[in-house]
């Protein structure tokens, strides 16, 4: 159908038409395009900043993926963004807009810490168990509060999901700037530190720790689940097309609660690995919005567990590149700049999944 | 009455992508006629009404008004030029009173809103041409009838010297189609020119003046009427000599296999839609439901399969109790269903054939047997349906979107009968389909009957209902009218009770068994 069309030369019509599939191209060139896009405005905001773009970009990529130390930070920021990543890009696999990653993967930093907390002398192979356990636990049930008005009385759950964020973030300074703030930390809102065995171990004398393991077999369960099962079956049913799904006889309220708290314990389980392995105490602000920043993952993988590996590899390149340019005087936010417009972009050009824009030479009658 | 060319529509073509919906189409219409564009689905019909109607662009080809070139930018613009056009689904704001729809948006209305006066004017133009509303009515309170006068006045309020009508019976009684078209006849003879776009051949041949046939985006005919017959316009619409597939034999029912007890339910907006309907239907047996669309067919049709809860009564399946069973469990009881929606419901249209074929199976052991799906069976069965049903795609793989109608309905059955029901609940079963298609369905349905499954067929067309049915139902306002024996039934009759007039006044010369249960 002709969506609107526009005079651009008298000797051409530009107009959109709607396609009936998208092609494999567009469903590849689109990200691509989208993070070609960002660089070309995200530079000229960068200029305008009065740095040059091309030194900047530069200087990221380098600092992120072409020295060692700079790919094993990035690996290490990698990994609870794959994490909350497959949370999200589960949840959306459904049409389930969860958009509250960064609460459930605060709150199972908080359950995480806890176990370790009260377990000072436990064994690893007691207290680590325990805490993953625990993270997963806590992600699930802070999902499932958006999840079941969502699934009984139709709330909408992008609302709920992202205000109960705030509700877990504020939990969490609570408790490390009171009750469990640890009275050796001279007034720095940090809880103790954790024993030895509840950290997970890192590779060698790297920072990269054995949370990478776990992202990476999250990634092949969940591609068995959404692909080799009948819970998948039922999933991608539900997110295509709530009526097929009803007339088929899914149960679509038990889906949407599970496969919520499903993405909440995903999320929650990069909380614990991320305080664990990096952090070995809770403490305020410890993500850098890594919940957020797996929406942008999710979308730009199309949902696809593997994609998601690899764009998380991507976004903490970004992470760690910014970082690293701030000793130039580049601003943080530069980063959460580029990040927002990769998305806006990706929006932007699903566009094209759905309709071809057709320049065409006009006929001479 | 004029005779002059009004309109003229010469060497149209339409491109979408893959497809040329319309390849230089001639089509002329005249002042005070009135002109059937008859056609099959897909053969072109509305891609060309709605170019005259400013919807699309076409890709080459002109339109004249009275001899002027006009190029359309937007359906706007048709409508200042006098084209209206009468949709299939009425656009009509249910909340407003039936002169608030008419003169809504209108160009001719003033800066201020006077109602008094723009009543007065809607009235003078119900009593021109003869079509009784009431102005002050608001449109939800009106029948599907009377909200088609609401939508045509619009038109001729706005100055509509064309008129177009998309499928204009498909929701009427026999009764409100004969209402409709002595209507249209005024207009003509007040020298409008009215366009109706149909495939029915019995209608054009009542009430058109002249007929211009399109098949496969061509046009291929243009016919007085006077000089054809309803055998030259099915071998010009179709192409072909339509081989009837359908043979049908007595019925030889069985045990009762499905019954309802005086089921009520309510429909989405909590208002009841079902009163009270109690029937059964046997093993081998189909019985049809016919009734105007919208008078509780869909509601019943979601009962029996699970997917609407009753407000009271009961519903008993192979005699057992699945009043409150839900769609699940009548599933696995042998209760396949082909819904009305075949795009949103019955198939989920962007995942692919093989995903398609197991919406239903995917939980069964053989499909699943652990936590795994088998894959390389599920693959083995998709082709298997594919080969028995000869469902043309091009790959197992392919979103099932890009299949005709007649193929996803030959898909949609092929998973429903390979689940070997005992009861089919068949919803507009071919609506929207090609005659071979529909041929092909109708014999599905049939063999599925001999082989001993008892079918219930909702339709509002009553020629499938008296092709296929061996019991007929009709629904009015969700009660049953009356159940008759194919035998006892006949047209006039069936067109009456689906207008609420009373089955057994009707039936009172005829049928002793009408109100067997």
């Amino acid at each position: 159908m002709l969506v609107a069309q526009k005079k651009f030369n008298p000797g051409y019509r530009i107009r959109w038409e709607k396609r009936l599939v998208s092609t494999p191209l567009i469903n590849f060139s689109i990200p691509v395009i989208s993070i070609i896009m960002t660089l070309l405005a995200g530079g000229a905001v960068i200029a305008a900043m009065g740095f040059d773009p091309i030194f900047i970009f530069q200087g990221m990529f380098t600092s992120a993926f072409l020295s060692f130390t700079g790919l094993m930070e990035t690996t290490v920021k990698a990994i609870p963004l794959i994490l909350a990543g497959l949370g999200v890009a589960l949840a959306f696999k459904m049409l389930l807009w969860n958009i509250g990653a960064e609460g459930q993967l605060h709150m199972g930093a908080f359950a995480a810490s806890g176990v370790a907390l009260a377990l000072p002398d436990a064994p690893a192979y007691i207290v680590l168990p325990t805490m993953i356990l625990a993270g997963m636990v806590a992600g699930a049930l802070w999902a499932s509060l958006p999840a079941i008005p969502k699934a009984y009385l139709g709330v909408n759950e992008i609302i709920t999901s992202l205000l109960l964020n705030y509700v877990a973030i504020f939990w969490i300074d609570y408790l490390v700037f009171g009750p469990w703030r640890d009275p050796a930390a001279l007034g720095f809102p940090i809880t103790k530190a954790f024993g030895q065995a509840a950290r997970l171990p890192m590779f060698g004398d790297t920072r990269v720790h054995t949370g990478l393991l776990i992202a990476i077999a999250a990634a092949i369960a969940l591609y068995i689940i959404l692909y080799h099962s009948k819970w998948g079956c039922e999933i991608r049913v539900i997110g295509e097309s709530q009526g097929a799904a009803r007339y088929a006889g899914m149960n679509i309220r038990r889906n949407i609660i599970l496969v919520m708290m499903l993405s909440g314990a995903l999320a929650g389980l990069a909380g614990m690995v991320e305080i664990s392995a990096i952090h070995a105490r809770l403490q305020a602000g410890f993500s850098p919005g890594f919940g957020y920043t797996a929406i942008i993952i999710a979308s730009l993988a199309r949902m696809h567990p593997g994609w998601v590996i690899l764009v998380s590899f991507l976004m903490s390149g970004l992470l760690v590149g910014g970082f690293s340019m701030q000793i130039h005087g580049l601003p943080v936010a530069t980063v959460q700049m580029l990040q927002g417009a990769i998305l806006f972009f990706l929006l932007g050009g699903n566009i094209l999944t759905r309709y071809r824009l057709t320049i065409r030479r006009k006929k001479v009658a | 009455m004029s005779q002059e060319t009004f309109l003229v529509m010469r060497n149209i073509t339409k491109m979408f992508p893959g497809i040329v919906a319309n390849d230089q189409v001639e089509f002329l219409a005249h002042a005070g006629e009135i002109h059937a564009l008859l056609g099959e689905n897909g053969a072109g019909k509305s891609t060309l009404m709605n170019i005259l109607t400013g919807l699309y662009r076409p890709d080459e080809g002109e339109v004249y008004i009275q001899g002027q070139l006009v190029n359309f930018h937007s359906p706007r613009e048709a409508v200042d030029a006098g084209i209206g056009m009468v949709h299939q689904n009425f656009r009509l704001v249910e909340s407003l009173t039936v002169t608030g729809n008419i003169t809504l948006g209108a160009k001719n209305e003033g800066f201020w809103w006077r109602p008094r006066i723009a009543a007065k004017k809607v009235a003078a133009l119900s009593k021109e041409y003869g079509m009784d509303v009431d102005p002050e009515a608001k449109v939800w309170q009106l029948s599907v009838g009377e909200q088609q006068r609401v939508e045509i006045m619009k038109m001729l309020y706005r100055g509509a010297q064309i008129l177009i009508l998309d499928e204009p019976t498909a929701v009427l009684t026999p009764q409100e189609v004969k209402e409709l078209f002595s209507s249209l006849r005024k207009l003509a003879d007040s020298g409008k020119t009215v366009i109706f776009i149909t495939h029915k051949l019995h209608e054009v041949m009542a009430f058109a003046d002249r007929i211009t046939v399109l098949r496969g985006g061509r046009s291929i005919a243009v016919i007085k009427k006077e000089e054809t017959d309803i055998k030259e316009l099915a071998h010009l619409m179709v192409g072909k000599e339509i081989s009837h597939l359908v043979n049908k034999t007595a019925a030889d029912p069985g045990e009762i296999i499905l019954r309802l007890e005086a089921v009520s339910a309510l429909n989405d907006k909590g208002l009841p839609a079902l009163h009270e309907v109690s029937f059964s239907i046997r093993e081998g047996e189909i019985l049809g439901f016919a009734g105007v669309a919208g008078n509780g067919q869909r509601e019943l049709s979601e009962v029996i399969t699970g997917l609407r809860s009753v407000s009271s009564g009961k519903i008993f399946v192979n005699e057992k109790d699945a009043t409150s069973a839900n769609a699940r469990q009548i599933i696995d009881a042998g209760v396949g269903h082909i819904p009305e929606d075949r795009k949103g419901m019955g198939l989920v249209s962007n995942m692919t054939v093989i995903d398609n074929t197991i919406l239903k199976s995917y939980r069964s052991p053989e499909v699943c047997p652990g936590f795994f799906l088998n894959h390389r069976k599920i693959r083995q069965h998709a082709q298997h349906l594919v080969d028995t049903f000869d469902i043309q795609t091009c790959s197992l793989d392919s979103p099932v979107k890009l299949m005709s109608g007649g193929n996803l309905q030959r898909l949609l059955l092929a998973r429903e009968i390979s689940a070997n029901p005992k009861i089919i609940v068949a919803v507009y079963p071919v609506r929207g389909l090609d005659v071979a298609a529909t041929e092909e369905i109708h014999q599905m349905l049939v063999e599925q009957r001999n082989n001993g499954a008892g079918i219930l067929l909702i339709s509002e067309d009553l020629d499938e209902i008296f092709k296929l049915a061996d019991r007929i139902a009709v629904l009015y306002e969700g009660r049953i009218m009356s159940i008759l024996p194919i035998e006892n039934a006949d047209l006039d009759r069936i067109g009456l009770m689906m207008a609420g007039i009373d089955g057994k006044e009707v039936a009172a010369n005829g049928a002793s068994s009408a109100k067997e249960v």
